[in-house]
């Protein structure tokens, strides 16, 4: 983890609401791992203050991209930024995604599962698990509000994965959240460590993935969501409760074993 | 000749508290620096004058529900609640890593009790990495209690403060600061009674209470509700407070509210801070303090100012 000053290569509009920024630097593209995090300073001046963290994308051969949903003052601020301009990043952070769970004996699903803008690590953890030519089927379940709100399907089936997707108003895929379609997967039956999981999204839903992966005696990994100070461990503001005492999600963290986590604070 | 020598001398940052001697009056405070561990990936803190450690209790704290950050204008509100290992813990596990750090170790310390800081402060008088002790009257997250009786905030009453700082003076030969609390209707008061009860430094200011509210859900975007407001939107609060300390008591006063920048800090000590402490902006940029002690010896350069000493509280109306 370093704090460098990256210049933008592109930063497009890839769905509604939603943009992929692209950055150059050698020291991202050669230590970022998926399910780490950058932290982003996206004002020059102390408005917005603090730093905005971003999970990262895809890792390329000079740098990073960071898919990131537009929401806020500092996430227009981004919006806004142009080819050639310098962005002030502290990264990689974190712990990623573990693939030492897949086997990769050709019989083991990887499922992933993802809310919203969620599914930026998930998609490069299916680039990374492709990339170590891991013999497993990946499915690829997204959850979005609407139909123009979907991300990556393209991506996904690009790198062979099968999608399935949820939307809330129903535009596309099945009605409602996206565990509904996971609980299908199993077709009743428990998985075990036929299967594996990894989701990133809105806390209730990772609450929701964990606990039906409880149930099948699934391995599952999370990227926790909480409210960052400093992104480094110097604030303790992301502190979360574990069985094993108090974890900060930005430097235990963000991705978690899904049984560590004591849901309900 | 003599020019020439003085040229090689260069500036003096050197300040004191108490005893304790700092390189130059650039601290990170505590809360916003950890016990080092992770910041100094990001800065040289040898290159500092020293680090108050966040902020020990005798037993280990888990603090308030999360969410307990968010942001505001130019700032941020906490809700941390003094989130430590506990005394143990320091003493076995972060004391020996603090050696290695090249700084001066200041370490802050918060009790339920008396009893309680006075065993925190002859613990701590027996490490000698510990360089001197931040005695915190002014967390706004936590219960305050003093001989039984309950404070909104220590630092609110300057007869409880003036107990806790003699027990802790009467504990340790080691310098002390009083952290004190914005939240107050006179800080000269609180001021004089920690002076009078053998505090070396005050530092000044903690958070000012502080809240904000989803308007779409009605709650307070805080698990608990209120918080500690800090950042560059308190810089000119802070600054009235050290004008205010100043002109009431002799020692030293660690300057600190919003400081982010090396000018910043020149104002604080321009307005009397002896001392400079840099607390929110190291989330932002962890090598905030590095960069504000080279300012500040720059400006010093520039504006022919051979010891720091002579710009305290220089300041003119």
């Amino acid at each position: 983890m370093k704090q460098i000053k990256t210049e933008i290569i592109s930063n497009k509009e890839i769905a509604t609401d939603h943009k992929v920024i692209s950055l150059k630097s050698a020291h991202l593209a050669k230590h970022s791992k998926p399910g780490q995090f950058v932290n982003v300073k996206c004002s020059g001046q102390t408005a917005p203050f603090l730093r905005r963290p971003f999970g990262v994308y895809r890792v390329r051969k000079d740098g990073i991209d960071i898919l990131y949903k537009v929401i806020g003052e500092a996430t227009k601020l981004l919006s806004a930024k142009k080819p050639g301009d310098i962005l002030d990043v502290i990264g990689p952070l974190g712990n990623g995604f573990s693939t030492s769970p897949l086997n990769g004996n050709g019989e083991q699903k990887t499922i992933l599962v993802a809310g919203g803008h969620g599914v930026a690590p998930l998609y490069a953890l299916a680039e990374e698990i492709k990339k170590k030519n891991k013999k497993t089927d990946i499915i690829a379940l997204i959850g979005a509000r609407t139909k123009a709100h979907l991300l990556c399907e393209k991506e996904f089936k690009t790198l062979g994965a099968k999608v399935i997707a949820a939307t809330e108003d129903g535009s596309k895929g099945a009605k409602g959240f996206i565990t509904k379609p996971l609980l299908n997967i199993s077709g009743g039956y428990e998985l075990g460590d036929k299967a594996c999981i990894y989701a990133c999204g809105p806390k209730p839903m990772l609450r929701a993935v964990a606990e039906i992966a409880n149930a099948w005696n699934t391995p599952c990994q999370i990227s926790m969501e909480e409210y960052m100070g400093c992104g480094i461990g110097i604030c303790m503001g992301c502190s979360l409760v574990t069985r094993d005492g108090r974890k900060l999600t930005c430097k235990d963290g963000p991705v978690f074993d899904a049984k560590d986590i004591v849901w309900g604070q | 000749m003599k020019s020439q020598k003085a040229k090689v001398k260069g500036q003096n940052l050197k300040v004191r508290i108490g005893k304790l001697l700092l390189k130059n009056p650039v601290l990170l405070v505590s809360g916003t620096c950890g016990y080092g561990d992770e910041i100094k990936e990001f800065t040289d803190l040898s290159k500092l004058g020293g680090i108050i450690t966040k902020t020990i209790t005798v037993e280990p704290r888990e603090g308030n529900p999360t969410p307990r950050i968010i942001e505001t204008p130019s700032g941020m509100l906490n809700s941390i609640g003094l989130e430590n290992k506990g005394l143990k813990d320091f003493i076995h596990n972060k004391a020996g890593k603090l050696e290695k750090l090249g700084t001066a170790i200041i370490v802050s310390i918060a009790g339920s009790n008396l009893d309680e800081f006075e065993v925190m402060a002859e613990e701590l008088s027996r490490l000698d990495v510990v360089s001197a002790i931040e005695i915190n009257l002014s967390c706004p997250n936590v219960a305050h209690s003093i001989d039984g009786n309950k404070f909104k905030l220590t630092a609110q009453d300057k007869h409880a403060t003036e107990k806790v700082v003699r027990r802790v003076r009467k504990t340790t030969g080691l310098p002390i600061a009083a952290k004190l609390s914005p939240n107050v209707t006179d800080i000269k008061e609180i001021a004089k009674a920690a002076e009078g009860a053998g505090a070396d430094a005050i530092s000044a200011i903690n958070t000012l209470f502080g809240l904000r509210v989803d308007i779409n859900s009605k709650k307070t975007f805080l698990a608990k509700g209120t918080g500690g407001l800090s950042g560059p939107a308190i810089k000119p609060v802070a600054l009235n407070f050290v004008k205010e300390i100043y002109s009431s008591v002799k020692i030293p006063i660690i300057g600190m509210g919003g400081i982010s920048t090396w000018e910043d800090a020149v104002e604080f000590i321009i307005t009397g801070a002896t001392v400079v402490g840099v607390g929110t902006a190291n989330f932002v940029n962890p090598s905030a303090g590095e960069e504000i002690a080279r300012g500040i010896k720059t400006y010093m350069e520039k504006n022919q100012v051979n010891d720091i000493m002579s710009l305290i509280g220089t300041v003119r109306s």
